[in-house]
């Protein structure tokens, strides 16, 4: 069970046990936003709150599987208190991570808006992401990929949604 | 009782996953091929390929009549009264309905018409009659699913009041259940109205009889009994095909063509617009071939054992913390298990199994509807043929018990 053990480490169990941030925010002044993940069914609703140029407050809702929940609950913990550019670039490095896989796959569409493989890996500064990285292990598995992006999509879209730039 | 065909007779299953045996339980979702039909595939782009109806040449008419020969082959599998007109090779199964719905549903359902839907059925049985429902602003009705993970007949008739298709799986993809498809026709009919089933899971599963389910209608999948993807059949009363539109336009399905007009060609190539897939129906007609050899009372039998088997094997090894979701009497349930471990997220149980070399699905199985209904987002789902033995069951339950070291 090697392969596996990379997959569902220690911190991605605790999250997906105990996830924090769980819950609802009244909306406004909260925005909501929802991810779904067509091909399994998991959803994630995301209520985000800004103050001041920076993502105050954050809660989730929804469900799925282990990693879409953890991913979720790790990120909560990650971007909450950060000002919209550092949350911004959190987002990136993330996905960054996460497609490292998807380019060397030869995924077309993720290689259009990268720069290819090599300088993705640059892009990402492990040192940035903390406890994230602990999902790094998630590109070994790419059918899980979609899993560990769902809330980090759902948050990128809800940034925009609120207009930030 | 071991494996109803050898598994050897299948090339793929001798494959090993991360090391272990391959322990293939999805054939739900897609069946594996026999060499047989391999080789029929093989043989016919080796030896006669040509377009079919346009050559006169040799090789173009052996492609003809391999391309005839299965469609009266796959007539004669489902007892089809006429199957030289009213068998229709289409792309799948969500294409046949599709052209059900797209000619006869445009031709035949007006503003104000019903059509009684199920809530087991597959989006594949759902989506099409949404479609046109806005398009002809028709009112959808639908059959619920009770307790025992039946379908809810209770009102029957009255539901049928004023409904002119009942739209309905022969048996779910989900739960397994084989709703008493010959009943509701028979009601059906009485209130007027037509009925299309949904045969994908019933097909290759149980023998089949046009005459005794009482279908108008009736769809499935070549790749799911052991044929090839890009081949679906739709089989259709003679009356009901001559007086519908066509589907697609194109080569093939003309008699003529003018430039104010065209006339279409007769059945079944009326609804057969551009190359079919030749090579994909001389596929099916060895895949009936071997269905047909290895005798479908002896498939049906086969996975009620094993069915019988596996319910058996993981109720008494996991009881409570195991929740199966459709009936437990093998008699009105084909080889579909959908279960939920514990807490354990179905996406994650498929991932355990993976390790195990254990193949099952995860997900809603496109069962939007029928996920609500049972208050879940998903199901794991194993499901078995003949190719299955009670080693692959008792792979699956050692499978799922590795689930408890990473999520017990």
């Amino acid at each position: 069970m090697t392969g596996l053990e990379d997959l569902y480490r220690e911190i991605i169990l605790d999250h997906y046990r105990s996830p924090r941030n769980r819950g609802e925010l009244p909306v406004p002044p909260a925005h909501r936003v929802e991810g779904f993940n067509p091909l399994c069914g998991d959803e994630v609703v995301l209520y985000v709150e800004l103050e001041e140029g920076t993502l105050s407050d954050i809660r989730i809702a929804g469900q799925g599987c282990s990693i879409s929940q953890s991913s979720a609950s790790l990120m909560s913990a990650a971007v909450k208190g950060k000002s919209i550019s550092e949350v911004r670039g959190l987002i990136r490095t993330f996905k960054a991570m996460m497609s490292i896989h998807e380019a060397r796959l030869g995924d077309g569409s993720e290689r259009a808006s990268s720069n290819g493989a090599s300088s993705d890996e640059a892009a990402v500064d492990p040192e940035a992401l903390g406890e994230l990285a602990a999902l790094q292990g998630v590109v070994k598995f790419p059918v899980r990929i979609k899993c560990a992006t769902l809330s980090w999509n759902a948050l990128a879209q809800g940034l925009d949604e609120m207009g930030t730039g | 009782m071991g494996s109803l065909t050898p598994k050897a007779d299948f090339p793929l299953l001798s494959q090993r996953v991360h090391g272990r045996r391959i322990v293939y339980l999805d054939s739900a979702s897609s069946s594996q091929r026999p060499q047989a039909v391999l080789d029929a595939m093989d043989d016919y782009y080796r030896t006669t390929h040509a377009n079919v109806h346009r050559g006169v040449y040799a090789i173009a008419e052996e492609a003809d009549r391999r391309y005839e020969a299965a469609r009266m082959a796959v007539g004669s599998f489902i007892g089809a009264p006429d199957p030289e007109h009213e068998v229709i090779f289409t792309k799948n199964t969500t294409e046949a309905i599709n052209l059900v719905a797209s000619s006869w549903g445009r031709y035949r359902l007006h503003a104000g018409d019903a059509v009684l839907l199920t809530d087991m059925d597959h989006h594949s049985n759902i989506v099409p009659w949404l479609t046109l429902a806005e398009e002809r602003s028709l009112e959808l009705r639908w059959l619920g699913v009770d307790e025992q993970y039946r379908l809810d007949l209770s009102e029957l008739d009255h539901q049928l009041d004023g409904v002119k298709l009942v739209a309905c799986t022969a048996m779910s993809n989900v739960l397994g259940t084989i709703p008493p498809l010959a009943h509701i026709a028979e009601r059906a009919h009485s209130a007027g109205a037509l009925v299309l089933a949904d045969a994908a899971q019933l097909v290759p599963h149980l023998p089949t009889d046009i005459g005794s389910l009482g279908c108008d209608f009736l769809a499935f999948s070549a790749h799911k009994m052991l044929g090839p993807t890009g081949i679906g059949v739709l089989w259709a009363r003679r009356a009901l095909l001559e007086e519908m539109p066509p589907f697609l336009g194109g080569g093939g399905m003309i008699r003529d063509v003018r430039h104010d007009g065209f006339s279409a060609n007769v059945l079944p190539w009326k609804f057969e617009a551009g190359t079919p897939p030749i090579a994909e129906a001389v596929g099916l007609g060895a895949a009936v071939g071997y269905l047909e050899s290895t005798g479908m009372e002896a498939v049906r039998k086969h996975e009620m054992n094993l069915t019988s088997y596996a319910l058996d094997t993981l109720s008494e090894r996991f009881g409570e913390d195991l929740r199966i979701f459709g009936p437990p009497d093998v008699e009105e349930r084909g080889g579909v298990i959908s279960f939920a471990y514990r807490d354990v997220h179905p996406h994650d149980m498929a991932q355990v199994l993976d390790q195990s070399g254990v193949c099952v699905r995860a997900g809603h199985h496109c069962t939007k509807p029928l996920m609500r209904r049972l208050g879940v987002s998903a199901t794991a789902r194993a499901s078995l043929y003949l190719y299955n033995d009670e080693s692959d069951v008792e792979a699956l339950a050692e499978g799922m018990a590795e689930a408890d070291t990473l999520f017990g």
